[in-house]
Protein backbone atom coordinates (compact mmCIF):
# COMPACT_ATOMS: atom_id res chain seq x y z
CA UNK A 1 0.00 0.00 0.00
CA UNK A 2 2.47 2.34 1.23
CA UNK A 3 4.76 1.29 -1.27
CA UNK A 4 2.36 1.91 -4.17
CA UNK A 5 1.42 6.02 -2.56
CA UNK A 6 5.72 5.88 -3.00
CA UNK A 7 5.85 4.76 -6.39
CA UNK A 8 2.58 7.35 -7.65
CA UNK A 9 4.82 10.16 -5.58
CA UNK A 10 8.04 9.44 -7.86
CA UNK A 11 6.33 9.22 -11.04
CA UNK A 12 4.07 12.50 -10.87
CA UNK A 13 7.60 14.27 -9.33
CA UNK A 14 9.58 12.70 -12.37
CA UNK A 15 7.04 13.57 -15.10
CA UNK A 16 6.48 17.20 -14.22
CA UNK A 17 10.33 17.78 -14.60
CA UNK A 18 10.48 15.30 -17.25
CA UNK A 19 7.80 16.20 -20.08
CA UNK A 20 8.80 20.43 -20.02
CA UNK A 21 12.24 19.58 -20.25
CA UNK A 22 11.84 17.28 -23.49
CA UNK A 23 8.73 18.38 -25.29
CA UNK A 24 8.58 21.83 -24.74
CA UNK A 25 10.92 24.20 -26.23
CA UNK A 26 9.18 27.46 -26.75
CA UNK A 27 8.94 29.97 -24.03
CA UNK A 28 5.62 30.49 -21.67
CA UNK A 29 3.97 34.16 -22.84
CA UNK A 30 1.16 33.87 -20.60
CA UNK A 31 1.86 36.90 -18.15
CA UNK A 32 -0.53 35.40 -15.57
CA UNK A 33 0.05 31.68 -16.02
CA UNK A 34 4.30 32.71 -15.35
CA UNK A 35 3.24 35.57 -12.59
CA UNK A 36 1.56 32.56 -10.76
CA UNK A 37 4.19 30.38 -10.93
CA UNK A 38 6.85 32.71 -9.69
CA UNK A 39 4.48 33.09 -6.20
CA UNK A 40 3.59 29.38 -6.19
CA UNK A 41 6.99 28.35 -4.57
CA UNK A 42 6.83 30.94 -1.88
CA UNK A 43 2.83 30.65 -1.27
CA UNK A 44 3.66 26.53 -0.69
CA UNK A 45 6.15 27.10 1.72
CA UNK A 46 4.62 29.49 4.13
CA UNK A 47 1.37 27.33 4.26
CA UNK A 48 3.63 24.21 5.07
CA UNK A 49 5.37 25.78 7.98
CA UNK A 50 3.09 27.66 9.17
CA UNK A 51 0.89 27.10 11.75
CA UNK A 52 2.43 23.10 11.33
CA UNK A 53 6.11 24.67 12.84
CA UNK A 54 4.49 25.64 16.19
CA UNK A 55 3.31 21.84 16.58
CA UNK A 56 6.54 20.16 15.37
CA UNK A 57 8.13 20.32 18.86
CA UNK A 58 7.83 19.63 22.36
CA UNK A 59 6.15 23.07 23.09
CA UNK A 60 4.75 25.70 21.09
CA UNK A 61 7.06 27.83 22.97
CA UNK A 62 10.26 26.46 21.92
CA UNK A 63 8.55 25.94 18.12
CA UNK A 64 8.62 30.08 18.91
CA UNK A 65 12.16 29.94 19.59
CA UNK A 66 13.04 28.35 16.55
CA UNK A 67 10.57 30.48 14.48
CA UNK A 68 12.28 33.55 15.96
CA UNK A 69 15.78 32.12 15.53
CA UNK A 70 15.07 31.39 11.75
CA UNK A 71 13.30 34.56 10.58
CA UNK A 72 15.96 36.71 11.73
CA UNK A 73 18.94 34.48 10.53
CA UNK A 74 16.99 34.42 7.35
CA UNK A 75 16.01 37.84 7.25
CA UNK A 76 19.87 38.62 7.56
CA UNK A 77 20.23 36.26 4.13
CA UNK A 78 22.24 33.58 5.99
CA UNK A 79 22.51 30.20 4.06
CA UNK A 80 19.90 27.86 4.66
CA UNK A 81 21.60 25.54 6.07
CA UNK A 82 22.46 28.25 8.93
CA UNK A 83 19.32 29.31 9.43
CA UNK A 84 17.89 25.51 9.41
CA UNK A 85 20.80 24.68 11.96
CA UNK A 86 20.18 28.03 13.58
CA UNK A 87 16.22 27.28 14.50
CA UNK A 88 17.30 23.57 15.55
CA UNK A 89 19.63 25.05 18.46
CA UNK A 90 16.98 27.65 19.22
CA UNK A 91 14.11 24.89 20.22
CA UNK A 92 17.24 22.72 21.47
CA UNK A 93 18.18 25.82 24.32
CA UNK A 94 14.50 26.87 24.39
CA UNK A 95 13.46 23.16 26.10
CA UNK A 96 16.88 23.10 28.26
CA UNK A 97 15.92 26.37 29.68
CA UNK A 98 12.23 25.35 30.29
CA UNK A 99 12.99 22.38 31.63
CA UNK A 100 14.01 24.41 35.11
CA UNK A 101 11.48 26.77 35.03
CA UNK B 1 33.92 15.85 -21.06
CA UNK B 2 35.64 14.37 -18.29
CA UNK B 3 36.40 17.82 -16.93
CA UNK B 4 33.04 18.35 -17.44
CA UNK B 5 32.08 16.00 -15.03
CA UNK B 6 34.90 16.56 -12.18
CA UNK B 7 33.88 20.14 -12.41
CA UNK B 8 29.81 19.39 -11.62
CA UNK B 9 31.08 17.02 -8.94
CA UNK B 10 32.80 20.11 -7.22
CA UNK B 11 29.61 22.44 -8.14
CA UNK B 12 27.47 20.17 -6.22
CA UNK B 13 29.60 19.27 -3.05
CA UNK B 14 28.25 22.55 -1.06
CA UNK B 15 24.62 21.13 -2.10
CA UNK B 16 25.28 17.51 -1.24
CA UNK B 17 26.79 19.35 2.16
CA UNK B 18 23.48 20.93 2.80
CA UNK B 19 21.25 18.26 1.71
CA UNK B 20 22.43 15.55 4.08
CA UNK B 21 21.47 18.09 7.31
CA UNK B 22 18.12 18.98 6.26
CA UNK B 23 17.26 15.26 5.04
CA UNK B 24 17.90 14.20 7.86
CA UNK B 25 14.68 15.54 9.86
CA UNK B 26 12.62 14.09 6.93
CA UNK B 27 13.75 11.04 7.63
CA UNK B 28 12.87 11.81 11.35
CA UNK B 29 9.37 12.67 10.47
CA UNK B 30 8.50 9.51 7.93
CA UNK B 31 9.30 6.87 10.51
CA UNK B 32 7.14 9.34 12.91
CA UNK B 33 4.56 9.29 10.13
CA UNK B 34 4.28 5.37 9.93
CA UNK B 35 7.41 4.59 7.24
CA UNK B 36 10.22 2.34 7.51
CA UNK B 37 13.69 3.34 6.82
CA UNK B 38 13.87 1.92 3.50
CA UNK B 39 11.45 3.50 2.39
CA UNK B 40 11.77 6.92 3.80
CA UNK B 41 15.49 6.56 1.83
CA UNK B 42 13.80 5.26 -1.28
CA UNK B 43 11.38 8.09 -1.20
CA UNK B 44 14.18 10.60 -1.23
CA UNK B 45 16.50 8.91 -3.73
CA UNK B 46 12.90 8.75 -6.11
CA UNK B 47 11.87 12.59 -5.78
CA UNK B 48 14.83 14.33 -4.38
CA UNK B 49 12.18 17.20 -3.64
CA UNK B 50 11.58 18.79 -0.15
CA UNK B 51 8.46 20.69 0.13
CA UNK B 52 7.12 17.97 -2.51
CA UNK B 53 8.28 14.90 -0.06
CA UNK B 54 6.92 16.45 3.09
CA UNK B 55 4.24 17.26 1.90
CA UNK B 56 3.45 13.88 0.12
CA UNK B 57 4.79 12.53 3.44
CA UNK B 58 1.91 14.12 5.39
CA UNK B 59 -0.87 12.98 3.18
CA UNK B 60 0.51 9.40 3.57
CA UNK B 61 0.53 9.27 7.25
CA UNK B 62 -3.11 11.17 7.33
CA UNK B 63 -4.64 7.95 5.02
CA UNK B 64 -4.97 10.20 2.03
CA UNK B 65 -6.30 8.85 -1.59
CA UNK B 66 -3.78 8.66 -4.44
CA UNK B 67 -5.92 11.31 -6.26
CA UNK B 68 -5.03 13.77 -2.97
CA UNK B 69 -1.26 12.21 -3.50
CA UNK B 70 -1.40 12.80 -6.94
CA UNK B 71 -2.62 16.82 -6.73
CA UNK B 72 -0.75 17.84 -4.27
CA UNK B 73 2.62 16.85 -5.48
CA UNK B 74 1.58 18.31 -9.17
CA UNK B 75 0.95 21.45 -7.08
CA UNK B 76 3.61 21.79 -5.16
CA UNK B 77 6.01 20.33 -7.89
CA UNK B 78 4.67 22.81 -10.18
CA UNK B 79 7.56 25.39 -9.69
CA UNK B 80 9.63 22.31 -11.27
CA UNK B 81 8.19 22.65 -14.36
CA UNK B 82 8.97 26.35 -15.26
CA UNK B 83 13.04 25.25 -13.69
CA UNK B 84 13.10 22.46 -16.61
CA UNK B 85 11.36 24.52 -19.03
CA UNK B 86 14.06 27.33 -18.61
CA UNK B 87 17.02 24.39 -17.95
CA UNK B 88 15.83 23.31 -21.14
CA UNK B 89 16.76 26.55 -23.11
CA UNK B 90 20.50 26.62 -21.63
CA UNK B 91 21.39 22.90 -22.59
CA UNK B 92 24.34 22.70 -25.14
CA UNK B 93 22.71 21.47 -28.44
CA UNK B 94 23.79 18.06 -29.10
CA UNK B 95 22.19 16.97 -26.17
CA UNK B 96 19.65 13.66 -26.89
CA UNK B 97 16.31 13.22 -25.82
CA UNK B 98 17.38 10.27 -23.33
CA UNK B 99 19.87 12.59 -21.88
CA UNK B 100 17.51 15.42 -21.15
CA UNK B 101 15.55 12.22 -19.25
CA UNK B 102 18.48 11.78 -17.30
CA UNK B 103 18.69 15.68 -16.54
CA UNK B 104 15.51 15.79 -15.68
CA UNK B 105 15.67 13.34 -12.40
CA UNK B 106 16.99 16.06 -10.24
CA UNK B 107 16.09 19.46 -11.07
CA UNK B 108 15.93 20.08 -7.48
CA UNK B 109 15.63 24.14 -6.58
CA UNK B 110 19.76 24.30 -5.87
CA UNK B 111 20.69 22.48 -8.41
CA UNK B 112 18.78 24.50 -11.20
CA UNK B 113 20.25 27.52 -9.32
CA UNK B 114 23.63 26.12 -9.74
CA UNK B 115 22.72 25.59 -13.22
CA UNK B 116 21.55 28.64 -14.20
CA UNK B 117 24.69 30.63 -12.76
CA UNK B 118 27.01 27.80 -14.67
CA UNK B 119 28.89 30.06 -17.71
CA UNK B 120 28.13 29.01 -20.75
CA UNK B 121 25.77 26.29 -22.35
CA UNK B 122 25.07 23.15 -20.15
CA UNK B 123 26.89 19.77 -20.92
CA UNK B 124 25.34 16.63 -20.09
CA UNK B 125 28.88 15.01 -18.26
CA UNK B 126 28.60 18.38 -16.21
CA UNK B 127 24.79 17.96 -15.61
CA UNK B 128 25.36 13.98 -14.00
CA UNK B 129 28.72 15.59 -12.03
CA UNK B 130 26.52 18.24 -10.12
CA UNK B 131 23.23 15.75 -9.53
CA UNK B 132 25.09 12.56 -8.22
CA UNK B 133 26.88 14.46 -4.85
CA UNK B 134 23.08 15.64 -3.94
CA UNK B 135 21.38 12.50 -4.85
CA UNK B 136 23.81 11.12 -2.47
CA UNK B 137 23.49 13.34 0.71
CA UNK B 138 20.31 13.65 0.39
CA UNK B 139 19.28 9.74 0.50
CA UNK B 140 21.81 8.50 3.14
CA UNK B 141 20.78 11.47 5.35
CA UNK B 142 17.01 10.51 5.22
CA UNK B 143 18.52 7.27 5.80
CA UNK B 144 20.42 8.04 8.73
CA UNK B 145 17.99 10.14 9.81
CA UNK B 146 15.24 7.53 9.97
CA UNK B 147 17.35 5.12 11.63
CA UNK B 148 18.95 6.94 14.24
CA UNK B 149 15.89 9.18 14.92
CA UNK B 150 14.50 6.38 17.04
CA UNK B 151 17.84 6.12 19.17
CA UNK B 152 18.06 10.04 20.02
CA UNK B 153 16.89 11.79 23.05
CA UNK B 154 13.56 13.44 22.49
CA UNK B 155 15.18 16.90 23.02
CA UNK B 156 17.31 16.44 20.26
CA UNK B 157 14.57 14.86 17.96
CA UNK B 158 11.92 17.52 18.81
CA UNK B 159 14.83 20.00 17.88
CA UNK B 160 16.10 18.51 14.70
CA UNK B 161 11.76 18.59 14.10
CA UNK B 162 12.34 22.26 13.00
CA UNK B 163 15.21 22.17 10.52
CA UNK B 164 13.42 21.65 7.19
CA UNK B 165 10.71 24.12 8.31
CA UNK B 166 13.86 26.41 8.93
CA UNK B 167 14.79 25.71 5.41
CA UNK B 168 11.75 26.81 3.84
CA UNK B 169 11.94 29.95 6.36
CA UNK B 170 15.16 30.84 5.03
CA UNK B 171 14.10 30.14 1.02
CA UNK B 172 10.87 32.66 1.87
CA UNK B 173 12.01 35.44 3.84
CA UNK B 174 15.17 37.20 1.83
CA UNK B 175 13.14 36.99 -1.14
CA UNK B 176 10.14 38.65 0.48
CA UNK B 177 12.54 41.47 1.86
CA UNK B 178 13.69 41.91 -1.44
CA UNK B 179 10.27 41.69 -3.51
CA UNK B 180 6.77 43.16 -1.87
CA UNK B 181 4.78 40.99 -3.49
CA UNK B 182 6.36 38.06 -2.53
CA UNK B 183 5.90 38.88 0.96
CA UNK B 184 2.64 39.14 0.47
CA UNK B 185 1.96 36.04 -1.11
CA UNK B 186 3.34 34.96 1.88
CA UNK B 187 1.61 36.30 4.66
CA UNK B 188 -1.76 35.17 2.60
CA UNK B 189 -0.99 32.22 2.13
CA UNK B 190 0.14 31.77 6.08
CA UNK B 191 -3.57 33.33 7.10
CA UNK B 192 -5.31 31.15 4.99
CA UNK B 193 -3.13 28.50 6.42
CA UNK B 194 -3.76 29.16 9.95
CA UNK B 195 -7.83 29.69 8.77
CA UNK B 196 -7.79 25.87 7.46
CA UNK B 197 -6.49 24.47 10.14
CA UNK B 198 -8.31 25.68 12.66
CA UNK B 199 -11.36 24.29 10.21
CA UNK B 200 -9.85 21.14 10.64
CA UNK B 201 -8.70 21.03 7.10
CA UNK B 202 -6.56 17.61 6.01
CA UNK B 203 -3.20 19.12 5.85
CA UNK B 204 -2.78 17.91 1.90
CA UNK B 205 -5.32 19.42 1.28
CA UNK B 206 -4.73 22.50 2.78
CA UNK B 207 -1.21 23.07 1.06
CA UNK B 208 -3.05 22.66 -2.40
CA UNK B 209 -5.92 25.23 -1.45
CA UNK B 210 -3.39 28.07 0.26
CA UNK B 211 -0.63 27.52 -2.55
CA UNK B 212 -3.22 27.89 -5.52
CA UNK B 213 -5.60 31.08 -3.64
CA UNK B 214 -2.73 32.78 -2.76
CA UNK B 215 -0.76 32.62 -6.39
CA UNK B 216 -3.83 33.43 -8.07
CA UNK B 217 -4.79 36.30 -6.21
CA UNK B 218 -1.22 37.77 -6.28
CA UNK B 219 -0.72 36.78 -10.14
CA UNK B 220 -4.23 38.46 -10.16
CA UNK B 221 -3.47 41.89 -8.64
CA UNK B 222 0.75 42.12 -8.93
CA UNK B 223 1.37 40.13 -12.11
CA UNK B 224 5.03 39.98 -13.18
CA UNK B 225 7.17 43.06 -13.47
CA UNK B 226 10.54 43.50 -15.18
CA UNK B 227 13.43 42.91 -12.16
CA UNK B 228 10.86 40.40 -10.30
CA UNK B 229 12.38 37.31 -11.30
CA UNK B 230 15.54 37.89 -10.83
Amino acid sequence: MIWGYIAVMALVTYLIRALPLTLIHGRIRNKWIRSFLYYVPYACLSAMTFPAIFYATQSVWSAAAGVAAALVLAFFGRSLITVAAGACLAVFLAEQLMAFL
Amino acid sequence: MKNNFIQGLRDGMPIMAGYFAVSFSFGIMAVKGGLSVFQAAFISMTNMTSAGQFAGLQVIAAGGTVAELILTQLIINLRYALMSLSLSQKLSEGITFRQRLVIAFANTDEIFAVAMAHAGSLKFMYMVGLQILPILGWTAGTAIGAAAGSVLPAALTSALGVALYGMFIAVVVPAARRVRPVLATALLAVGFSCILYILHVSAGVSIILCTVAASAVMAFIRPLEGGMEE
